[in-house]
């Protein structure tokens, strides 16, 4: 058996992982351990293929804690993350949450985030893991030299992500457990009936005092569900209380191989791989949340060049019409066996039970994908892929789109 | 970890069973906890000829791609097909309904020098230090 389906198990000998305060309890769960961003975390428990089944089915619980916050306030604030930020900041008010790409001036992504308002001069950003100091040092760089015309300017960051963990609980049953937990019956309504994208700033009873918590009708799964920020020293108590209110319902502790599934399966776009910051994010099907009818914003140049002067890619979904598997960094070509784009994404789908992806093709062969002119190259075979539409999953429907 | 003793063993994780002159061949129950949910595999035809170290084919889970290395020279006498429709059987039964490939092997000292049972036992424990 090959040595890198192995590592796995090798001993994670580098001292400078980092640990979310839930590593005692992935480790009592039978957590696998892998290397992530510069953080040990959990890629399994139970089984890949159990857990996100479980996820789909019930309800699935991840320790997110690894992501960072970083706090935006000041009377600028609201101003400067419009002029940061790709989506309508205006659009937000207090309580409500919206999702956004930071844009590099080439029109490339920095990150992809989510902004939280909780008043109109203090907002809280969620960003992932593996950008935390490079967004920081992003939004500090940008405040220290700005200056707002319509607010006074001044705008204030800091780096919290030290202070709070994360944990996500996701599935068609996630917040009929959620309202379990010890919350004034107001809150248990909220998080029966509130539309996504929502969030509330609570104290959650913890039996050892009360404990600071927000809870955000937000996910990364395609399930509906919620993300709970909790000061990191109660975060323990909120794991283990969410799998006692969840087993007798289905939920699994989900790790990070079952949170790329299901991520790919909604087609979300990840960091890293559909989302680049040397590649214009117009190209990255996310344009619903790129507002180019704002007046300014980091990025909006760029992307009228590029799109004025034709986008160099597109991104599309495919599932495999071969027996196997394409994943991530495969050669996509054309009939002549040219290179003509790359996979950002792919894997085996446990909800389809047949393996999918995510790609680039450059815009003038994209028309080839239907008319079954695309292969991926995969070791030594050529294999055919064919559209599919993103969504693969939808979870209305309980099933593909297909 | 199961490690039956009417086999022998390599240090990448394969067993070699004999079966009349034939060798079967396939992954441990090692291998196949490490490798997760087993989505494909892609064993070898009847006919193909390999060396020792050899691909004899892949399996792969969802996160992570395998080869199954020939732990001997030989002729491979047949794949097990019934894995293409039902991969996971490696991981519900890796000694057994499992097994990948059966080989004719050119020579019978290849099997002989393989691990024993006692042999992989404290290779596994070297591993778990």
């Amino acid at each position: 058996m090959s040595e890198s389906a192995l590592s796995s198990s090798q001993k994670i000998e580098n001292f400078e992982l980092r640990r979310t305060p839930l590593y005692s309890a992935h480790a009592r769960q039978n957590g696998k351990f892998v290397p992530f961003g510069g953080w040990e975390m959990p890629v399994q428990y139970s089984g890949l293929i159990a857990e996100h089944k479980a996820t789909r089915s019930a309800a699935g619980l991840f320790d997110v804690s690894h992501m960072g916050e970083v706090d935006v306030w000041g009377p600028g604030a609201r101003e400067f993350l419009q002029y940061l930020c790709s989506n309508d900041i205006s659009k937000l008010y207090d309580g409500r949450a919206q999702y956004n790409i930071l844009l590099n001036d080439t029109g490339g992504v920095v990150d992809d985030i989510i902004v939280y308002q909780r008043s109109p001069e203090q907002y809280l950003v969620c960003v992932n893991a593996s950008n935390t100091e490079k967004d920081f040092t992003w939004f500090a760089s940008h405040a220290a030299s700005f200056s707002g015309s319509l607010s006074g300017g001044k705008v204030e960051v800091a780096n919290r992500s030290a202070d709070w963990a994360q944990i996500a609980i996701q599935g068609p049953k996630a917040r009929e457990i959620a309202a379990q937990l010890d919350l004034p019956a107001a809150e248990k309504q909220w998080i029966a009936s509130t539309v996504p994208f929502h969030f509330i700033e609570t104290k959650l009873e913890t039996g050892s005092g009360p404990a600071r918590a927000v809870l955000a009708a937000t996910g990364y799964t395609g399930e509906d569900g919620l993300e709970i920020f909790i000061e990191a020293p109660r975060a323990e108590w909120l794991w283990q209380r969410l799998i006692e209110l969840g087993s007798p319902a289905g939920l699994l502790p989900v790790g990070l191989g079952a949170r790329d599934t299901l991520r790919l399966e909604a087609a979300l776009p990840l960091y890293g791989h559909e989302l680049l910051d040397n590649l214009p994010a117009s190209c990255a099907s996310v344009n619903w949340a790129i507002k180019m009818g704002k007046e300014k914003f980091i990025g909006k140049a760029a992307l009228e060049r590029a799109t004025k002067a034709g986008l160099p890619y597109a991104m599309f979904g495919f599932e495999v019409a071969d027996r196997g598997i394409v994943r991530e960094g495969a050669k996509l070509c054309d009939e002549a066996g040219q290179e003509i784009g790359w996979v950002t994404s792919g894997t085996h789908s446990p909800s389809l039970g047949k393996a999918i992806g995510l790609g680039y093709l450059r815009s003038d062969k994209v028309a080839k994908l239907d008319l079954g002119g695309v292969t991926a190259l995969v070791r030594d075979r050529q294999l055919a892929v064919k559209r599919a539409a993103i969504p693969f999953y939808r979870r209305d429907s309980g099933k593909s789109k297909q | 970890m199961n490690i039956p003793g009417d086999r022998k063993y390599t240090k990448d994780h394969e067993w070699a069973r004999l079966d009349g002159s034939d060798v079967v061949v396939g992954i441990t129950d090692y291998a196949q906890t490490e490798l997760g949910d087993v989505v494909f595999a892609d064993p070898p035809k009847p006919g193909t000829k390999v060396k020792k170290g050899d691909s004899l084919g892949v399996v792969e889970s969802v996160k992570a791609v395998s080869d199954i290395y020939a732990p001997l020279s030989g002729t491979v006498v047949a794949g097990n097909d019934g894995l293409r429709n039902s991969p996971e059987t490696i991981n519900s039964d890796p000694f057994g309904g499992g097994w990948f490939a059966k080989l004719k092997p050119d020579s019978a000292g290849e099997f002989d020098g393989l691990l024993d049972q006692a042999g992989y036992t404290a290779l596994l424990g070297e591993i778990a230090k």
